[in-house]
């Protein structure tokens, strides 16, 4: 994302901004942004329709700026179209103040936005890690299983499921290994074609500054060796060069199952770190596997949960020294304006005022999923406290206390 | 197709011949699928037709002024001419109790389909069923011409008919020999499927000629030891790499047991594998390697969670093969050591302790496998073979009353006469050749053509076995493996997220799991952790708790990532990232 224009008073946080969003993950950030009342200005076509002087009707497609204020966004990962409804809060000759217009925000076209009740410290930090021009890691990755491929695209803010295989696989057989061997051959050529189709190869001549991006193959026991076994014989079979070019970049890797939530696993095993470098999802998947362990030491310096962690905070306990805040981004997109607020003032809280730290996770991650298991936000804390959960009463007294057959 | 301008024309002349055959072939295909249920009214189907009319008539009384013949007729035809299904269908179609949502509306389906084709079919002749459909989409292109041809190639081949035994009776008249399913497991390479090959060898299952076979076969790839392993690992994966990678199955009989055999993998890549091989046995036989620090690094590792997993699944006795004997010289001291650890061990996975059997035995030489040993420095032993052991064990109770409970183990293509046929462990309940079973979650009915239960077709299963039923009248994309097939009048509820009962044998937070319930194997979540639970009384000790640490029981709240026939009683076990963390039991649909 281009910032072209921002003014922004630093104290009140009023002002406004224009970008230029430039590839699809542009999108997602803007979504990130985009608020309920907020104001955005951008080129829309509207169909306006005209009386003429003998009475007659006529409509018209036509290209204007529109001003709206904001009423509800909507974001589909899959082909990264962010759409954003408001009503029109700057009239001109063609619309009328208050008529419903939903802008689809298209990549290479500036809007302007402008915070409704000014921009707050999160939002300054969206909007500084979405102008980050940096190289950013891409990869896509293959979780296989016998019979079972998701393909993805990771991105240094998004997962993106981007197609499942599912073909059934015959299992081994006494006396017939056939119908096995035959269904994994339909299945590695059925995942290749669509992860072909998925990462459109470039073509040596036309475009030759189009990057490669890296391809990761994972898999429980064997599947993915054998699947880059395919991939090697078919590029030299076809003779298809710009797939023999692709194999270099592939890494292999070991998952325990063909779900996509291994993914998570995968992220922050040495063997791929190393190949990633330092990224944000790999930042992220560690920092929730250091949590998770805390978790199981159980001494209560990890906590989880909206409440807990709010008690926690307040008792200072997410400070300086090792204090982390992990709060998942999807709560700073609520609808609820007082929502967003409780969540920016418990990260400000902790940044300036405790010097703790806070890592805002991607919803669209897989450690950012398992955050949201957790209830969306978590700690880990400076010193051990116990029993954050306990004094809120019995607010749940409805469950019963039947005493069935114990399983084991 | 007459081409109407120069256009059309020169797209035509792209048309080579080959596209024309491959539709035909395609179609006829489809045209033999479809000739299954195919309308070969034979002079015997009406005389039949026209007596159980009369029947249904006098069954259905003053109700009968209401039911049209056409409509009797076709019921008969559904039900295979069995005049008291056919009433009772009747009756609920004309508007008297209707007990239950699901069969009702399967039922109006069927009725719906057969209405279709009874208009195209002659009046007389009540009703032609699945291949009008089907026709009617693959006819487009190539006009009337083929499509007459194909309605000549169409084979002659009567419906499945049933025949409406009462297989809980011929069960028992049957007086079968004791049927037992095993699964063998333990940690990978402690020799497995060496010593199910050694057992099937010596039992004259596999014949001198295969094993020489297998024997030349692995000494050109250098590892002769591994050719009694080959008789389970088929594939040229698991040969080349040494490892089980699925469950193998294979049979056995003895004087008065069938056996039924699942070799299970030992890797924990494929512990998914071996969920569904144990869920369709009734025993497991742990194989444990004598030999120095194997025994150890298989405790940490898949010996453990084979038996936590075969525990979990509601296994009550278990044999625990201690393997590689010849390695340690028969030491009698090591079997006891090994002995002495496992009982603790296996006490504390809540085994009962007379229910351990231990035997010392070497699976490549096969002794004490079926023959004793001969060795001096193994005098010592006295107790049981393998054998001989298998033969004893208790078997639990088989649910034969209840309703229809089939897990799919596997779905694939037999051979040209039957093109889909599945594979699974009947949980409970009986089944018999002309059944109409329902497959969920895809809700889709199909016809039970014919049953083989160990290769060797018969007419009912019933349950504990492990039959493979021959279907029609559904399309293969309905199947998948760890589907359940039930009876249609007493389906399984689809859920998305259920409340369960689980003992942790790692920590548990709200966190993506994998669910496995026997074949089934679904991604899915702990959502929340509701109450942790005291171990022996089932009371509630701390409401929503935030971690579960292991041999803690829990309440949980399970969420699908899509509904899954589970039901009430179901045992589930729980994974993340490869491990096992816990087992539990369905309680309710949360």
């Amino acid at each position: 994302m281009k910032l072209l224009k921002s003014q922004i008073e630093q104290k009140t946080g009023d002002g406004w901004v224009i970008l230029l969003p430039e590839e699809p993950e542009d999108m997602w950030h803007a979504y990130n942004l985009i608020q309920e009342h907020d104001q955005i200005r951008a080129k829309a076509v509207r169909r306006v329709s005209k009386v003429s002087d003998s009475g007659s009707t006529s409509s018209q497609r036509i290209t204007l700026d529109l001003t709206i204020a904001v009423t509800s966004t909507e974001f589909d990962i899959g082909s990264g179209q962010l759409h954003v409804s408001g009503r029109v809060a700057k009239e001109n000759e063609h619309v009328k103040l208050g008529q419903h217009h939903t802008l689809d925000l298209e990549l290479n076209r500036k809007f302007r936005l402008e915070k409704a009740d000014g921009w707050d410290s999160v939002a300054l930090e969206q909007l500084k890690e979405a102008c980050d021009t940096d190289r950013r890691a891409e990869l896509w990755a293959v979780v296989l299983g016998e019979g079972t491929a998701n393909i993805c695209m990771i991105t240094e803010h998004q997962t993106i499921l981007r197609q499942k295989v599912e073909i059934a696989v015959p299992r081994k057989r006494r006396g017939g290994v056939d119908g096995h061997s035959k269904g994994m051959d339909r299945f590695f050529s059925t995942t290749l074609s669509t992860l072909l189709r998925q990462i459109d190869l470039p073509n040596t001549a036309s475009t030759p500054q189009a990057k490669t991006l890296p391809l990761l193959l994972a898999s429980p026991g064997f599947v993915a060796t054998a699947f880059l076994a395919y991939i090697r014989a078919e590029a030299t079979r076809t003779t298809n060069k710009p797939l023999m070019t692709l194999i270099p970049t592939i890494i292999i890797a070991h998952s325990s199952s063909a779900h996509i939530h291994s993914l998570n696993e995968i992220l922050s095993s040495p063997a791929i770190t190393t190949k990633l470098s330092d990224t944000k999802f790999a930042r992220e998947t560690a920092l929730m596997d250091k949590f998770n362990t805390l978790m199981r030491l159980d001494d209560g310096r990890a906590w989880y949960g909206p409440r807990e962690v709010e008690r926690a905070v307040d008792k200072g306990a997410v400070g300086r020294g090792g204090g982390v805040l992990m709060i998942n981004n999807a709560l700073f997109r609520a609808q609820n304006v007082a929502e967003r607020r409780r969540w920016v003032r418990l990260v400000d809280r902790v940044r300036e005022v405790e010097g703790g730290e806070v890592r805002v996770l991607s919803s669209l991650h897989e450690s950012g999923k398992r955050l949201e298991g957790l209830g969306n936000v978590a700690a880990i804390l400076t010193y051990p406290l116990e029993d954050l959960d306990e004094e809120d009463g019995n607010d749940a007294a409805g469950e019963e206390g039947e005493s069935g057959e114990m399983i084991i | 197709m007459p081409p109407k301008s120069g256009v059309s024309r020169t797209r035509n002349v792209g048309y080579d011949d080959d596209d024309v055959y491959d539709d035909d072939d395609d179609y006829y295909e489809a045209g033999e699928d479809g000739a299954e249920a195919g309308d070969g009214m034979t002079a015997d189907d009406k005389e039949q037709m026209r007596v159980g009319t009369m029947q249904i008539r006098e069954a259905l009384g003053e109700m009968s002024g209401f039911a049209s013949d056409e409509q009797i007729q076709e019921a008969l035809w559904h039900y295979y001419y069995d005049i008291a299904k056919s009433v009772t269908y009747l009756k609920n179609k004309l508007g008297i109790a209707p007990k239950q949502e699901a069969p009702r509306q399967e039922k109006a389906k069927t009725a719906s389909r057969f209405d279709q084709a009874a208009s195209v079919a002659d009046q007389n002749a009540p009703a032609t069923a699945g291949s009008t459909p089907k026709k009617k989409r693959n006819a487009t292109t190539n006009g009337e011409k083929l499509a007459e041809s194909v309605e000549r190639l169409n084979v002659d081949e009567p419906r499945v008919r049933s025949k409406n035994l009462n297989v809980v009776d011929e069960f028992e008249k049957s007086g079968l020999k004791r049927m037992a399913n095993f699964v063998v497991v333990g940690h990978v390479d402690h020799g497995k499927s060496t010593l199910m090959g050694r057992l099937l060898f010596d039992l004259k299952v596999i014949d001198q000629r295969s094993i020489d076979k297998l024997r030349k076969e692995a000494e050109t790839i250098g590892k002769s030891s591994f050719a009694l392993a080959w008789v389970m690992d088929e594939t040229s994966e698991e040969r080349s790499r040494g490892v089980t990678v699925d469950i193998a199955t294979n049979y056995f009989e003895t004087d008065n047991t069938r056996f039924t055999i699942l070799d299970a993998p030992g890797h924990k890549d494929f512990i998914p594998n071996m969920i569904s091989g144990a869920s369709q046995a009734d025993f497991p036989v742990l194989v444990i390697d004598a030999s120095t620090n194997s025994f150890e690094a298989g405790l940490k590792g898949q010996t453990k969670e084979h038996i936590l997993i075969a525990r979990s699944m509601g296994m009550q006795h278990i044999i625990v093969a201690v393997n590689k004997m010849d390695t340690v010289s028969w030491s009698k001291s090591r079997f006891d050591d090994i002995s002495k650890r496992m009982t603790a061990f296996l006490t504390e996975a809540s085994f009962s302790e007379k229910r351990i059997t231990f035997i010392p035995l070497a699976g490549i030489t096969g002794e004490n496998v079926i023959k004793r040993v001969e060795n001096s420095a193994a005098h010592w032993y006295t107790g049981e073979t393998l054998l001989e052991a298998l033969e004893h064990i208790e078997l639990p109770q088989r649910d034969l009353q209840k309703p229809l409970r089939l897990s799919v183990a596997d779905v694939f293509r037999g051979d040209i006469r039957s093109p889909l046929s599945i594979s699974g462990r009947i949980d409970s309940g009986t089944l018999q050749v002309g059944d109409v079973i329902l497959a969920l979650p895809a809700n889709e009915t199909a016809t039970i053509k014919s049953i083989e239960v160990q290769d060797t077709p018969v007419d009912w299963a019933v349950a504990g076995q492990i039959p493979t039923l021959h279907l029609t009248d559904i399309d293969p994309v309905h199947l998948r493996q760890g589907d359940m097939v039930c009876a249609p009048n007493a389906p399984v509820k689809l859920v998305k997220a259920f409340t369960s009962k689980l003992l942790a044998f790692e920590h548990v937070l709200p966190m993506p799991v994998e669910v496995f319930r026997s074949t089934l194997n679904s991604p899915g979540g702990i959502r929340t952790l509701s109450a942790r639970l005291n171990k022996f009384t089932g009371e509630v000790v701390k409401k929503k708790p935030r971690i579960i640490k292991p041999g803690e029981v829990a309440r949980v709240v399970v969420q699908l990532e899509r509904e899954l026939p589970i039901e009430e009683g179901m045992r589930v076990v729980i994974r993340e990232r490869g491990r096992t963390v816990g087992a539990g039991l369905m309680e309710n649909v949360a």
